[in-house]
C-alpha cells in the first residue's frame, strides 16, 4: 500500500469533491519533515459516504482537516464542485467553509463549556446570518429538533448538563445549521458507548437522507465504517492502500494490510477464529523517515525486493475495487478501468 | 464450570474456585445521595479460567474489579459483602494488609497506558520497585528479571528500553510495560480493566494474544473487564453482563451467545455493528439511557428501556435464577425465548411501546440474525413499523429530555 496513482478516480458530473495528490507535511525540526499524508487521491459523489479507515498515525484525521484547508495542504488539489480550495485566498476560503462542516471525536470538549446550547448552535449564524434572534432561533430549534434534542429545554443549558451522546447530537446540530454540502465526521462515535453509538449512526443516516448530505466518515472501527459507508479507503502511514465499495472490500480484501485489520477486529461471535500467533508485529514506522517503496512492507509477510524498490500503483481489482500492492490477495486486472 | 453461583450462600462455589464474591456492594456517598455503583454482585471464578465482565459506562464493572482488589480507598466509598480469595476474606482488610496481596497475589492492568505509568520515572524503576519490595531481591537481580519480563512481553531491545521514560514509547509498548509490571511478582490473579480500549485494533489483537499466552504460561486466573462483547466473545470462558451495578446475566461464553436470556444482553448485541452485515444495516439502538444509580427505578433497572417490559417488571426486582442449565443465570421475569416473552412482546407491540417498535423493526428488517426463537412480527405491522422506527427513536429521546428537565427544575 503505500501506493499512489489515480486509477480509482471516477469521471462524472455528480462528483462533489475530488482530491488529487494530496500531500501534507509538517516540519519536525532539523530540516526533517513528518510525512503525514503523502499523495492520496479520491473522489466523492454527491450523497455518498466515504469511510477513511486506518490505525492512529495513518493520516486519516490530517486528510479530513486538509480538506477544510486546516492547515493548507503542502501540495495537491481539493476540488469542491468547481472550485479548487487550495487556490482560494483567505477570505474566499472562509466563505467556502460554510459548505463544509466538521464533527469531532470528543463531543464534550468540542462544545464551549461556558456557552449555552442555544448560543453554541447559533454561533455560525451570527457570522453568516440570517441575523436577528428570532430568525436564528427558528433555524437552531429546527436543527436541534432534527437531532432529537428538545430545543426549548436545551436552549439555556450548558454542555456539562448533557451526556456524551447528547453533546454529539448538539455538535451535529451545530454542523447542520450552516446547511453544508459536505460533513467531515472525525471519529464521531469512538468516545461513545455501543448503545449510544448505534443511536448516533442511525441519526447520521437519517439526516443524510433528509438533508441530502455527503459524508466523509473517519474511524478506526471497521464495523462502524462498514455500516455507514458506501465506499471505504484504507490508509496506512500517509498512503492509500485500497479503495473499494464497502461490501466488496469486506468480502474480498485485496491488500494484506486490509486483511490484517479485518483479522484483528473482534467480532462478537464466540466461534470466530482468532490467530493467536500474532503477539508482536513491528511497530508503525516513523512518518519522518517512512520505508521506501511500499510503506507497509516492513510489516507485510508477502513483501519481496520489489516492494522496497518500487512504490505500488493503484490498480483495478474490479469495477469498484482498487488496490495498491505488488502482491495483492486477489487477481488484479492488468488494465486499469477507466 | 466456573460460574457456579448461589444467590444465598457462597458455599455453592466449588473448591476449585480461586475467587468467590458474594453479595458485594460498593456505595459512594456523594452530596446528592448514595451512588450504588456495585449493588449485590455474586460470582466465582475457578483457577486458570477467564471471566469476562461486560457492561457500558456506569454499569459498575470497573468499580467491581477495584472493589475485589480493595482499591476503592476513597473515604466516601463503603464496600460490604464478601470477597474470598483462596479461602481468605478480603472485605474489611486495611490497605496495609491488602498491600501484601497486591502484586504478588493479584495485579491489575489498567485501561490507559498513557496515564498509568509515572511520566517522570524510567520504566525500569517502575518495573523493579515492587519486585525488590515483594521478592526481597537486590538491584542487579531485579534488573535482570525486569529485562527478562520485558522480553517476555515482546518489547524489542529490552536492555535499552529499561532506561526509557514512558513518553519514549508508543501506546502499545506502554501497555506491554504495564502488563510486565503486573506480571512481575507472579500474581495468581490478573485483573485486566479495559486493557485495549485505548489501542488500535491491530495492537489490541496482539495485546489480547499476549495476555492469553502469559495466562497459560503462568497458570493465572483472569478477569477481563470490557465494554466490547467482541473482545470477550473469543477470549473469556464465562461472561457476566452488568447493568446498573448488578450482574443481569452470566453464562459460559458460547451459551451466552447462542441462548441469551436477558433482554439487555440481546439489546447490547443487536446494537453493535458487525462486519458480517451489509453496509447501511440499520442498527437497533437501545432507547434511553442507563438509570440514575442514586435512585434507580423500582423493580428491574432495565425495565424502562426493555421491549418486553410488563407491569410486574417495574414492581418486583428480579433475582438471578436459572432454567435447566445451572451455569446459565439471568435476572429477568420474562426471559427471552419463553412463550411469556413472546406474549409480552406482542402486547407491547400492539400498545405501540416505542422500544418494542424499534425491536420489531429490527426483527422484521433482519432475518439473517439469530433472534428470539419463535418470535415473529405480525406481517401487517412490518412496513409501518420500520418506517416509524426512526422517528420514534427521536421522539422518545426528546420526551426523555423534557421529563428530565422537569425533574431537575422541581
Amino acid at each position: 500500500m503505500a501506493g499512489t496513482g489515480k486509477a480509482h478516480l471516477r469521471t462524472g458530473d455528480d462528483t462533489l469533491l475530488a482530491v488529487e495528490d494530496l500531500v501534507v507535511e509538517f516540519p519536525a525540526g532539523g530540516g526533517r519533515k513528518v510525512h503525514a499524508v503523502s499523495g492520496i487521491s479520491f473522489d466523492i459523489k454527491a450523497g455518498e459516504t466515504l469511510g477513511l479507515v486506518g490505525e492512529s498515525g495513518c493520516g486519516k484525521s490530517t486528510t479530513g482537516k486538509a480538506l477544510l484547508q486546516l492547515p493548507r495542504p503542502t501540495s495537491g488539489s481539493v476540488r469542491l464542485k468547481n472550485d479548487d480550495l487550495t487556490t482560494l485566498d483567505g477570505e474566499a476560503m472562509r466563505r467556502k467553509r460554510t459548505d463544509i462542516q466538521m464533527i469531532f471525536q470528543d463531543p464534550i470538549s468540542s462544545l464551549n463549556p461556558r456557552r449555552t446550547i442555544g448560543h453554541v448552535v447559533a454561533e455560525p449564524l451570527q457570522v453568516w446570518g440570517p441575523h436577528g434572534d428570532d430568525a436564528q432561533w427558528q433555524k437552531v430549534s429546527e436543527m436541534l429538533d432534527a437531532v432529537g434534542i428538545d430545543p426549548d429545554v436545551a436552549r439555556n443549558k450548558r454542555p456539562h448538563e448533557f451526556s456524551g451522546g447528547q453533546c454529539q447530537r448538539i455538535s451535529i446540530a451545530r454542523a447542520l445549521v450552516m446547511e453544508p454540502e459536505l460533513i467531515i465526521c472525525d471519529e464521531p462515535v469512538s468516545a461513545l458507548d455501543v448503545s449510544v453509538q448505534a443511536q448516533i449512526l442511525n441519526l447520521l443516516e437519517d439526516l443524510k437522507a433528509k438533508y441530502g448530505l455527503t459524508l466523509v466518515f473517519i474511524a478506526h472501527d471497521l464495523a462502524v465504517v462498514k455500516n455507514i459507508s458506501d465506499r471505504i479507503a484504507v490508509m496506512y502511514l500517509g498512503k492509500m492502500c485500497e479503495l473499494s465499495e464497502s461490501d466488496e472490500l469486506y468480502a474480498n480484501p485485496a491488500h494484506p494490510y486490509t486483511k490484517l485489520l479485518m483479522e484483528s477486529h473482534p467480532e462478537p461471535n464466540p466461534h470466530a477464529e482468532i490467530d493467536e500467533s500474532i503477539v508482536a508485529l513491528g511497530e508503525l514506522p516513523s512518518p519522518i523517515n517512512p520505508p521506501s517503496g511500499c510503506r507497509f512492507r516492513t510489516r507485510c509477510d508477502r513483501a519481496t525486493d520489489v516492494c522496497a524498490a518500487e512504490e505500488p500503483q493503484m490498480r483495478a481489482v474490479d469495477a469498484e475495487h482498487f488496490v495498491a500492492c505488488h502482491h495483492p490477495l486477489v487477481d488484479v486486472r492488468e488494465v486499469a478501468i477507466g | 464450570m466456573t460460574l457456579t453461583v448461589d444467590e444465598t450462600t457462597p458455599t455453592g462455589a466449588s473448591s476449585g474456585d480461586l475467587l468467590v464474591v458474594d453479595d458485594l456492594r460498593t456505595h459512594f456517598r456523594v452530596p446528592a445521595g448514595v451512588v450504588k455503583a456495585v449493588d449485590g454482585v455474586s460470582l466465582s471464578i475457578a483457577r486458570g479460567r477467564t471471566l469476562g465482565v461486560v457492561g457500558e459506562s456506569g454499569s459498575g464493572k470497573t468499580v467491581l474489579s477495584r472493589s475485589i482488589m480493595g482499591l476503592n480507598v476513597a473515604s466516601n466509598a463503603v464496600t460490604t459483602g464478601s470477597v474470598r480469595y483462596d479461602g481468605e476474606e478480603l472485605v474489611g482488610r486495611t490497605p496495609r494488609q491488602m498491600r501484601e496481596l497486591w502484586g504478588s497475589e493479584m495485579a491489575m492492568v489498567f485501561q490507559d497506558p498513557m496515564t498509568s505509568l509515572n511520566p517522570v520515572v524510567k520504566v525500569g524503576r517502575q518495573l523493579t520497585e515492587h519486585m525488590r519490595k515483594h521478592l526481597g531481591i537486590g538491584k542487579a537481580e531485579a534488573r535482570e528479571r525486569a529485562i527478562e519480563l520485558l522480553k517476555s512481553v515482546r518489547i524489542p531491545e529490552a536492555e535499552q528500553r529499561f532506561d526509557n521514560y514512558p513518553h519514549e514509547m508508543s501506546g502499545g509498548m506502554r501497555q506491554r510495560v504495564c502488563i510486565a509490571i503486573a506480571l512481575a511478582c507472579g500474581p495468581k490473579m490478573l485483573f485486566a480493566d479495559e486493557p485495549t480500549t485505548a489501542l488500535d485494533v491491530t495492537v489490541q489483537h496482539q495485546i489480547l494474544n499476549l495476555l492469553a499466552q502469559q495466562q497459560r504460561e503462568r497458570h493465572m486466573t483472569m478477569i477481563l473487564v470490557t465494554h466490547d462483547l467482541g473482545v470477550v466473545a473469543t477470549r473469556a470462558d464465562e461472561i457476566a453482563v452488568m447493568y446498573a451495578g448488578k450482574v443481569v446475566e452470566k453464562a459460559p461464553t458460547e451459551l451466552l451467545f447462542s441462548e441469551m436470556r436477558h433482554p439487555y444482553t440481546q439489546a447490547l448485541l443487536w446494537s453493535i455493528p458487525k462486519t458480517s452485515q451489509p453496509k447501511h444495516t440499520r442498527l437497533s439502538a437501545i432507547l434511553g439511557r442507563p438509570p440514575d444509580l442514586i435512585s434507580p427505578p423500582p423493580g428491574c433497572s432495565f425495565a424502562p428501556r426493555c421491549p418486553y417490559a410488563q407491569p410486574q417488571c417495574t414492581e418486583v426486582e428480579p433475582t438471578l435464577r436459572s432454567e435447566g442449565n445451572e451455569l446459565h443465570q439471568f435476572a429477568c421475569h420474562i426471559p427471552v425465548g419463553t412463550p411469556e416473552n413472546k406474549a409480552a412482546f406482542d402486547r407491547n407491540l400492539a400498545a405501540g411501546m416505542p422500544q418494542t417498535l424499534v425491536a420489531a423493526g429490527k426483527m422484521a428488517a433482519r432475518e439473517d440474525e439469530p433472534m428470539t426463537p419463535g418470535l415473529t412480527v405480525p406481517s401487517e405491522v412490518d412496513q409501518n413499523v420500520i418506517v416509524r422506527t426512526a422517528h420514534l427513536e427521536q421522539q422518545q429521546l426528546a420526551a426523555e429530555e423534557r421529563a428530565e428537565a422537569e425533574g431537575r427544575s422541581l
